[in-house]
């Protein structure tokens, strides 16, 4: 090769391959890794928005978060939240994605509009939802009202009312991450070889037989891969629930991620605010290692 | 028999067609409502005793007027547009050569460092976005964009790579032997030769990191404090609602119009975003 020395650095895959991978690699550890050492820093420290000098407190941050009320219920409404908006989400999506399998006139239009949730910027979609479920003029209390199910005059407090608020934000969580949901396991539902379908049409399995033993089991991976990033969305978002109720009414909608953001950055201390935060990563923890067997099992490692 | 067939398969038409009319009624219904309302007077909309579904009076464009020209909503629009297209490109650069690395040059350890790059778009802006905050200050990055412009890349980049490893992966490997015989080098070919066929490739991650820009709140909510500098997601539901008086009209207009375009350019491009998810857990 007439390229001498650079000509062979760019072809030898050994060189040439950390070379490309390398500023993403760096740039990844520089804003991913660092700032979660630093979390992990701030939340054993006294650090606060103003303060210059930083010192080691322990896990003094832990402790006295851990006493409060606001974050007992905001630990356990984290877990209400979470887990319920991901097993509706996982019910119905596993429903909607079997109606989608099938072939119907206009299916790409229902495929746009079930979509629009995701795609649109998430708060901005919430804010849909402020003006349906608004304490005056909601749309849902009307028509109630016109069908007579409710009192003229009488109306829900959607977001004013600890269960219906908590009720409200699970709702709203569930249409913003349905659509994900559905789509992935309509991936899997597709992957699924047509005579596997046939061969149990011919051995007349009835449809839930069908569903429970065949289907559900083929795609029990992607159902889980799908899950997974549910459940982090779930237990780490907090986007509905600041635009919705910013936590209220009394806390009862506060979850772990909008009681960081309040603590660190409203209130500016940021020692507390990352201790609460921190209190995620357990779970991250489980869903990595979860993820990674399934990779495993299916011979991507 | 045959009858009670038929029947069946009418009954399974009937729950078909009732589960796709729920589920799209309820995915979409907030989005029609935004559009219905953007147009509404604001009488109209405030009085309890009007029927929300139809016009009582006159469809009116104040709504849309006030929005433009009596709040920052196209500055906030330039503002989204400005960090998107930035961020756009840091991503390009830095994500279609590690995505091909990933699938051609790396081998096994390769393999290892994509599943570990993948797995960093896990990390969620909550554990981050304290100790960012800090960094952006030190930096004096506080109410820029820039700060944002920097940040954003630390979940666009995990995803494009491994999206666009994917990609590389399904181009057959000839192209590029057939283009180093000719006597370039490796490198030569993956510009020369890969990245002009990879067009859809790079479609793709320019859309997905608009679409992600768009949606991102937390780090800006965090980073930014002048109502000048806010993207369209914050912007919106921070500075258009002032304490109990909401302009539903013009906010509403504001989250459709922010809404529905990229929405429907996301949904050109959505299977390979599917397969960036399944891949692994389908064979």
């Amino acid at each position: 090769m007439a390229r001498g020395g650079r000509g062979s650095l760019l072809d030898r895959p050994e060189w040439l391959g950390p070379l490309m991978i390398g500023p993403a690699v760096l740039y990844i550890v520089l804003l991913v890794g660092l700032p979660f050492v630093l979390a992990l820093f701030y939340s054993v420290s006294d650090i606060t928005m103003g303060s210059r000098t930083l010192n080691f407190v322990g896990l003094r941050n832990f402790l006295s978060v851990m006493e409060t009320t606001k974050f007992q219920t905001s630990l356990r409404n984290t877990f209400v939240f979470a887990v319920t908006a991901q097993v509706l989400v996982m019910v119905l999506g596993t429903i909607l994605a079997m109606a989608l399998l099938k072939d119907f006139r206009g299916k790409w239009l229902v495929r746009l509009l079930i979509l629009l949730p995701w795609v649109a910027p998430i708060s901005l979609g919430t804010i849909g939802w402020l003006w349906i479920l608004d304490s005056t003029y909601s749309v849902l209390n009307w028509t109630l009202e016109a069908m007579g199910l409710i009192g003229v005059g009488e109306r829900f407090m959607w977001l004013g009312v600890p269960h219906l608020a908590m009720g409200s934000v699970v709702t709203v969580h569930v249409w913003r991450i349905l659509p994900l949901a559905t789509v992935i396991l309509l991936a899997g539902l597709t992957s699924i070889p047509q005579d596997i379908h046939d061969a149990a049409q011919v051995d007349g399995a009835s449809f839930l037989r069908h569903l429970f033993q065949i289907t559900l089991p083929l795609i029990r991976p992607i159902m889980l891969v799908a899950g997974l990033f549910g459940l982090v969305l779930a237990f780490t978002d907090m986007i509905v629930i600041f635009v919705l109720t910013r936590g209220g009414p009394y806390d009862t909608t506060q979850v772990l991620a909008s009681l960081a953001f309040f603590t660190g950055v409203q209130a500016g201390d940021i020692a507390e605010g990352a201790a609460v935060a921190m209190f995620l990563f357990p779970l991250l923890v489980v869903v990595v290692i979860v993820l990674l067997r399934v990779a495993r099992r299916t011979e991507v490692v | 028999m045959s009858a009670r067939g038929a029947g069946r398969r009418w009954a399974g038409r009937g729950v078909h067609t009732a589960v796709l009319v729920f589920f799209t009624v309820f995915s979409a219904f907030p989005f029609y409502w935004m559009l219905i309302t953007s147009f509404k007077t604001t009488r109209d909309l405030l009085t309890r005793a009007n029927n929300p579904f139809i016009y009582n009076e006159t469809p009116t464009l104040e709504n849309l007027r006030v929005l433009f020209f009596d709040t920052l909503y196209v500055r906030w629009l330039g503002n989204t547009l400005f960090v998107g297209a930035v961020v756009v490109a840091i991503t390009l650069v830095l994500a279609v050569p590690a995505g091909y690395a990933l699938a051609r040059l790396t081998g096994r350890w390769g393999e290892q460092l994509g599943i570990a790059i993948f797995l960093t778009y896990l990390v969620p802006p909550t554990l981050l976005f304290l100790p960012m905050s800090r960094v952006v200050s030190d930096l004096g990055l506080q109410d820029s964009l820039w700060s944002l412009v920097l940040v954003y890349p630390s979940f666009t980049v995990p995803f494009c790579t491994w999206l666009m490893m994917g990609f590389f992966k399904a181009i057959p490997r000839d192209l590029e032997e057939a283009a180093m015989i000719d006597g370039h080098s490796r490198f030569g070919a993956f510009v020369k030769v890969v990245i002009p066929i990879s067009v859809a490739g790079l479609l793709t991650v320019v859309i997905f990191t608009l679409t992600l820009v768009m949606q991102e709140f937390v780090y800006a909510l965090t980073f930014i404090t002048a109502a000048g500098n806010f993207t369209v997601s914050v912007g919106v539901p921070t500075f258009l609602v002032r304490g109990d008086v909401y302009f539903w009209g013009s906010l509403m207009a504001g989250c459709f119009i922010a809404s529905v375009p990229i929405a429907i350019l996301y949904n050109l491009f959505v299977d390979r975003f599917i397969a960036g998810f399944t891949v692994g857990a389908i064979k």
